[in-house]
Order: structure tokens, then C-alpha cells, then sequence
């Protein structure tokens, strides 16, 4: 159900901020990586003890002869491991595997003009687009807030690249990301795409619609992670399995760690792959996914493995 | 795998047949005595060797003959042939699927080899021998779309993914069932899919289109559709209604066997992996009635099938005027006895 998964090597690591570290992957046996549409993520799995983390990292770019891909990895602050477990674990020699591409934050193509904003880690898919949108031509302008110059991981290299199409918003410079000074004035047709804290995406697609934007003109990608909650067990109907759901792990983690094969693509409830229909539920379902519609969470038949949880005793799935 | 082109026509003369080859691995499309619409999609797989599912792209004994008459379409009507400017990334992405698989499985047939973005394709059965820079639109004789479609079988469509829905941007169409590209071009997968009668009711166009927004890289999906054609006639295009709506009233008893042909088309559905676009190939195979009924269970089969299949549906698939006829023609052959599940000949 996971898909095709590819043994790659960490080639390089780079300290690119204090909680920013990059990694270069290359495939075991040396072949090429598939290329990639700027906005795609891979999930990688990572051999922690006894058990496998499974995490989405963006794409940042892909050598120009295929042979390695770089990551930014942000080394969250409650991490239940897999962050840590790069910035720790992850040395270079170290193998680990990653799944195909898959993008669930594309460009716009035919979009006349675009605004790429980013704020910290959400720079990684953002440098991706940016890179993607240089290459083919198009009109594109990149906001990016950070810390401070010792935040930019990717400064350095956005510059080179992109000139005076970046714009770099310093906080220790008090220097504001201001999207009253960004909105107006745009051509019809013109796309934003936001990528960065959850707070900042909210912000800025609640000024874009404030704004007047159609919704379908505001792209955003949450880094999500699964959200912690009670413990709660879980039963599959078909394969008649029961285990228990602990509260540092996310449904999907409980029953992949049960041997069962669930479906997955994104792991951060925005794909839609991992939603499974619901039994019984002797309690409230926790939806932390954007994808299934407020009616179908309300009519509460169906669940999405990946982030949402049971505030309850027992849930009851039809796997 | 060596293969033997066929000289033959799709027009005036109608020259085409298949060779006794040909007939045992058309990919006839009933596993059951009923027919209607369903979600009928697979992972496209590696199939049974010699069968039209061994290779992603297969090439048979066709080829040629169907690339010649692709280019006296284009010849006539280049906008079978559109591409939308934001579909070239897609483009190259499948001149990279066509050529590697191509020269991979039919290696005495094509050969790619790539430097880098220096690259050299050479196609033997048409005599093409060029380099160029990959992702250099200007050293091609044709835009990259069109230059590896006009080497390759079916009709291909380029589908771009924006706003949770696939638009059909760009496109080779000029072998089609009575569909439009000019007309569908830049329609999203539920507006171009409106005509179908019966499935929309059913949900099965929503379902496949979630299905194919998460299509995979690497994971190819493909199904079986049909249709029916009088001639072997591969343009039977909206455009060109007025060379083949007649031939539907020709059908009689004497030349059902000859003139009426089930027409399949193996769609197959590949994520593209620099666009995030996908591409969806129609290679069509056709086979005269004459050719069909020498596979005994087929006869009994497609008879039931043809005899039964909703009125709202053969309607739609154009089969109305010829149909009773061809039904009491493949009638003779239909002895009532039970047939096997699957597809396969017994
Ligand atoms: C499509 C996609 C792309 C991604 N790309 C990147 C990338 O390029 N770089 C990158 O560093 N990360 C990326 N992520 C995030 C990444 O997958 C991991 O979620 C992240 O690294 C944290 O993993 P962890 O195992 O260390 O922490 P986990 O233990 O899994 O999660 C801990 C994090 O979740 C937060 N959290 C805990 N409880 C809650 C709650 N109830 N509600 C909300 N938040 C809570 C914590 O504050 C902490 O930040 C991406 C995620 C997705 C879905
Ligand atoms: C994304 C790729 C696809 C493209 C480009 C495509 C295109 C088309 C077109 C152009 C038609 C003709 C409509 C007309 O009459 O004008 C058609 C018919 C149809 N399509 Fe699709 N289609 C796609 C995928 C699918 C899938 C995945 C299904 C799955 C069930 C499907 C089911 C059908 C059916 C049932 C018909 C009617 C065919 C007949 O009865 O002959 N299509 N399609
Ligand atoms: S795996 Fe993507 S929504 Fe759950």
C-alpha cells in the first residue's frame, strides 16, 4: 500500500542554521532519483530502535545529474523522534529509505504571476517552486521571514539564484512580512503559495480572502505532524485485530506497528489516501486532517489513520 | 522482440487485418456474458509475455501502417495535435516515457542513449536517426509532444492537476471514437466526461477522479474500454463525422463478418514526474467480426454482451443501426453453452 520505496545513502549533512540541518540522499546501489515537480514531498523511514519513523520531508532540489536529493530537516521541539532521530542518528553512511515523490502542493501552471511566501523550514518546497518557475521563465516573487541572517539556510543560495525577486524579512531586524504590502496591485491571475508555521498560514490565507482573493488562487502546505492525544484502542472489524493507540502515536503508527498494511501517502491529513470508514466509536473523533469535507466529519463515518484520533475507549474500523 | 510491420489502410481501400497473432492476444475486453460501466481500473502491470499488457507501451504488427495514417490526419487537420504553453514540462516528461520504454522492450526496434541532456534516438522501422538536448524545444523538428507521438501507437492526452481536478491541456488525438479534442481542450475530468450517459449516476467518475489525483509515480494504472467502428476506420473523429456516419447504414447480413469490428482501447494512465501532470494513452485495437469468431468462447460471449447491453449505452456508443444485425449474424455462432470466467480464450 506504501508504494515503491528506495534505499538511498546520506551522502552530505550541513548544519544550515542552529535547527535547520540539510541532508543530501543518494540511491544504495548509485542509480538516478526520479525527478520531481517542485511542491513534492518524500516520506522517509527511518530505522529508530525497533521501530520505523515515517515522516514527510519536502524536496528542496534534485542534483542536475539525479543523483541525490537535498532535505531540510527542522529539529522539532517535542519531537517524539523523528527529528530528532535525523539530527541525532543521521550521520553520513547512514541508510535509510524513502518513498516515490508525491506533490500535494503543485504550482499553478498556467498562473500569470506568483508569490512564493515563506516562513522558516516552509522554505523547503518553496525553493523548489522558486527553482522550478526561474527555469521555465515565469513571473514569480519570493517573500521569505526568518530569524535572523544565521537563519537563512537558504539565503545565500535564494540570492544567487533569484536576485532581487527575493525579498528576506528579518525578525531580529523587526523587518515585517506585511501581506498588506504584497496583496494589492497584482495581476489577474496571479497565484500565492504559502508555506511555513501553522500561525503564518492562517494569517496569510485569512488576509488573501480578506483581500478578495478567490480561494482558488491561495495554495498552503502544513507541515503537519501528528498530534499527540488520550490513549484509546482500536479494533479492525475484518481482520479482526484489536491494539491500543498510546498517546505519543498517531493511529496509522499503531497499526503499522501492529504488522497491518494501512494505506498512506502524506501522513499529515492532506492527501486523503489513509481515510478508512468507521464501525462503531464510543466517543468524539478527534478530525486533525484537511481533507474530508465539515459534512462528512460531521456525519462521522469516516476517519483519516494518518492524524485524527479517538477522545474514547474503543474505535471500530471496517479494515 | 522482432515484429513484422503490416502494409495495410485505415481509409478508402481498408487493407487492415490482423494476422492470426494478432487475433490471439487482442485484449478482448469481457470476463463476463454482461457489460456495464464500472471503476474498472488495475494497476498496469507487466502482463503475460506476448499479450498487449507485457510491456507499459506496446507496439505491434500495426505500427507503421498506424503511424502513416496519423500523419495523413495531421496532414489535413493539424489541431488534432494542441498543447496549452503551460503543458511543455509534461511534454518532455512523456517524450522520456515513450522513448525509454520503446527502446527498452523493443530494443531491435528503437534505441535511446542518453549524456546527460545530449540524447539520440534512433527508430528503425521509420527511419528516424536524430540528437538532440533534451528540454530544448528548438532541436526537434516538432514540438516534443507531437515528435514522439507521431512515432508512437494510440492517442495520448496530457492532463494537468490543479485545484483538485484534472484539465485535459494538451493532447495527440487522431484516432478517437467520436470525441473532440479541439472541443475538449481545457475541460476539467467531469465536464469532458458529461456526454457519458448512466455513469455519472453511478458515481463512477468521481471515484476514478479521486482515484487518479493520487496517482503515483511509479505505480501506472490502466482499464479497458469499447466501442464498435464499421470499416476499420481509426479516425472516427466529430470532425470527419460526414467520411464515416454513412457507414454505420451499410451494415447488411452478407458483410456483418467483414465490415462491423469491435474496437478496444487500452487506456493506461501514468503519473509524469517533473509536471505532476498525467498522461492518458487510448491505444486502440480493432478486430473484424470474421477474425473475432474464430475464438469460439469471444463468438458466444460478445454475442450475449452486444444482445443485452443497455439501450441508453449502445445508444451512446453509436451501435444502434447495425446492432440486431450483427446480433443475429454473431447469433450462429452462439450454441448457448456456458462460457469461462476472464478474458482468455479457452
Ligand atoms: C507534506 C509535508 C511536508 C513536510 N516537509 C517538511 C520539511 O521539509 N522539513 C521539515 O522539517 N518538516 C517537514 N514536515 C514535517 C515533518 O514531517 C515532521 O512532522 C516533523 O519533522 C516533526 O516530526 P517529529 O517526528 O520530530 O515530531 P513529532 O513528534 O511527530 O511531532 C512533534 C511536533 O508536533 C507538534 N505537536 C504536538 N502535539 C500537537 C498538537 N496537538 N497539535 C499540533 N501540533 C502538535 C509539536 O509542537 C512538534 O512540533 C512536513 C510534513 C508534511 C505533512
Ligand atoms: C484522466 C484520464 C481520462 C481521460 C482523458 C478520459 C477521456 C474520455 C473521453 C474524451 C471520453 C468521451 C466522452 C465523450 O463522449 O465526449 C470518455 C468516455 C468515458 N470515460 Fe473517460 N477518460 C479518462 C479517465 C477515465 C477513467 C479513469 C474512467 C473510469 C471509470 C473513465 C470512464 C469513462 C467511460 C465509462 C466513458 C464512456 C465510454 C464509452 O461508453 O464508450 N474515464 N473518457
Ligand atoms: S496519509 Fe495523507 S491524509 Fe492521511
Amino acid at each position: 500500500m506504501s508504494g515503491v520505496e528506495i534505499p538511498v545513502r546520506v551522502t552530505e549533512i550541513e548544519q544550515a542554521t542552529p535547527t535547520i540541518r540539510r541532508f543530501r540522499l543518494a540511491r544504495t546501489d548509485g542509480g538516478t532519483l526520479p525527478p520531481f515537480a517542485a511542491g513534492s514531498h518524500v516520506v522517509v523511514l527511518m530505522p529508530a530502535d525497533g521501530r520505523t519513523i515515517r515522516n514527510a520531508y519536502s524536496l528542496v532540489d534534485r542534483a542536475e545529474d539525479g543523483s541525490s536529493y537535498r532535505i531540510g530537516v527542522l529539529r522539532t521541539q517535542e519531537s517524539r523522534g523523528g527529528s530528532r532521530f535525523m539530527h541525532e542518528n543521521v550521520v553520513v553512511g547512514s541508510e535509510l529509505r524513502i518513498t516515490m515523490p508525491v506533490n500535494l502542493f503543485p504550482l499553478f501552471l498556467p498562473g500569470r504571476r506568483h508569490l512564493l511566501v515563506a516562513g522558516g523550514i516552509g522554505i523547503t518546497p518553496i525553493y523548489a517552486m522558486a527553482e522550478a518557475l526561474r527555469r521555465t521563465g515565469a513571473d514569480y516573487q519570493i517573500h521569505y521571514a526568518v530569524r535572523g541572517e544565521a537563519h537563512g539556510a537558504f539565503i545565500t543560495e535564494l540570492r544567487e539564484r533569484h536576485g532581487d525577486r527575493l525579498r528576506l524579512y528579518r525578525n531580529d531586524r523587526q523587518e515585517i512580512l506585511a501581506m498588506s504590502d504584497i496583496l494589492p496591485n497584482q495581476p489577474l491571475g496571479t497565484h500565492l503559495y504559502v508555506c511555513g508555521p501553522a500561525g503564518m498560514i492562517e494569517a496569510v490565507l485569512e488576509e488573501g480572502r480578506a483581500a478578495g482573493w478567490p480561494a482558488e488562487n491561495l495554495h498552503s502546505e502544513r507541515f503537519q505532524a501528528p498530534p499527540s492525544g488520550n490513549p484509546f484502542s482500536v479494533r479492525l472489524a475484518r481482520a479482526g485485530i484489536t491494539c491500543e493507540v498510546r498517546c505519543d502515536q498517531s493511529l496509522l503508527e499503531a497499526l503499522e506497528a501492529a504488522g497491518v498494511d494501512a494505506p498512506f501517502l502524506c501522513r499529515g491529513g492532506a492527501c486523503g489516501q489513509c481515510a478508512v470508514d468507521v464501525c462503531e466509536a464510543d466517543g468524539e473523533l478527534i478530525h486533525n486532517d484537511h481533507y474530508l469535507t465539515p459534512a462528512e466529519r460531521a456525519a462521522g463515518k469516516k476517519i483519516m489513520l494518518c492524524v485524527s484520533r479517538l477522545a474514547g475507549r474503543e474505535l471500530v474500523l471496517d479494515l | 522482440m522482432t515484429l513484422h510491420f503490416k502494409k495495410e489502410s485505415f481509409r478508402d481501400d481498408f487493407t487492415f487485418s490482423n494476422s492470426r497473432e494478432a487475433i490471439r492476444r487482442f485484449p478482448f475486453p469481457f470476463e463476463k456474458d454482461e457489460y456495464m460501466y464500472s471503476v474498472n481500473i488495475e494497476q498496469h502491470m507487466p502482463g503475460p509475455a506476448k499479450s498487449p499488457f507485457e510491456f507499459p507501451i506496446d507496439i505491434d504488427e500495426h505500427y507503421v501502417a498506424e503511424m502513416h495514417d496519423r500523419a495523413l490526419v495531421l496532414k489535413e487537420d493539424p489541431g488534432r495535435c494542441q498543447s496549452l504553453p503551460h503543458m511543455i514540462t509534461a511534454e518532455w516528461d512523456l517524450v522520456e516515457l515513450l522513448m525509454e520504454s520503446m527502446a527498452k522492450h523493443y530494443p531491435e526496434h528503437f534505441q535511446l542513449t542518453r549524456d546527460g541532456d545530449a540524447w539520440h534516438w534512433i527508430n528503425r522501422p521509420l527511419g528516424i536517426d536524430q540528437r538532440f538536448t533534451f528540454g530544448d524545444t528548438a532541436t526537434l523538428p516538432h514540438p516534443p509532444m507531437e515528435y514522439i507521438t507521431r512515432q508512437c501507437q494510440g492517442d495520448f492526452a496530457l492532463l494537468d492537476q490543479r485545484l483538485g481536478n484534472l484539465w485535459m491541456d494538451s493532447g495527440m488525438i487522431t484516432g478517437q471514437a467520436d470525441w473532440s479534442l479541439d472541443f475538449d481542450i481545457g475541460m476539467n475530468f467531469m465536464e469532458w466526461h458529461a456526454p457519458v450517459p448512466l455513469a455519472k449516476d453511478m458515481g463512477v467518475f468521481e471515484r476514478a477522479l479521486k482515484f487518479l489525483l493520487n496517482l503515483q509515480q511509479g505505480r501506472p494504472v490502466r482499464r479497458l474500454n469499447w466501442t464498435m467502428t464499421i470499416n476499420p476506420r481509426l479516425d472516427t473523429s466529430p470532425e470527419n463525422y460526414d467520411k464515416w456516419g454513412r457507414d454505420r447504414t451499410t451494415v447488411t447480413p452478407e458483410n456483418v463478418g467483414d465490415k462491423v469490428h469491435l474496437r478496444v482501447e487500452l487506456q493506461a494512465m501514468w503519473r509524469l514526474p517533473r509536471s505532476n501532470a498525467i498522461v492518458f494513452s487510448i491505444r486502440a485495437y480493432m478486430i473484424s467480426m470474421n477474425e473475432l469468431v474464430t475464438v469460439p468462447k469471444w463468438a458466444r460471449r460478445f454475442h450475449r454482451v452486444l444482445r443485452d447491453v443497455r439501450g441508453e449505452l449502445a445508444e451512446y456508443k453509436g451501435l444502434s443501426r447495425y446492432r440486431d444485425t450483427t446480433v443475429a449474424w454473431l447469433a450462429r455462432y452462439d450454441d448457448g453453452a456456458p462460457t469461462s470466467p476472464g478474458f482468455a480464450p479457452d
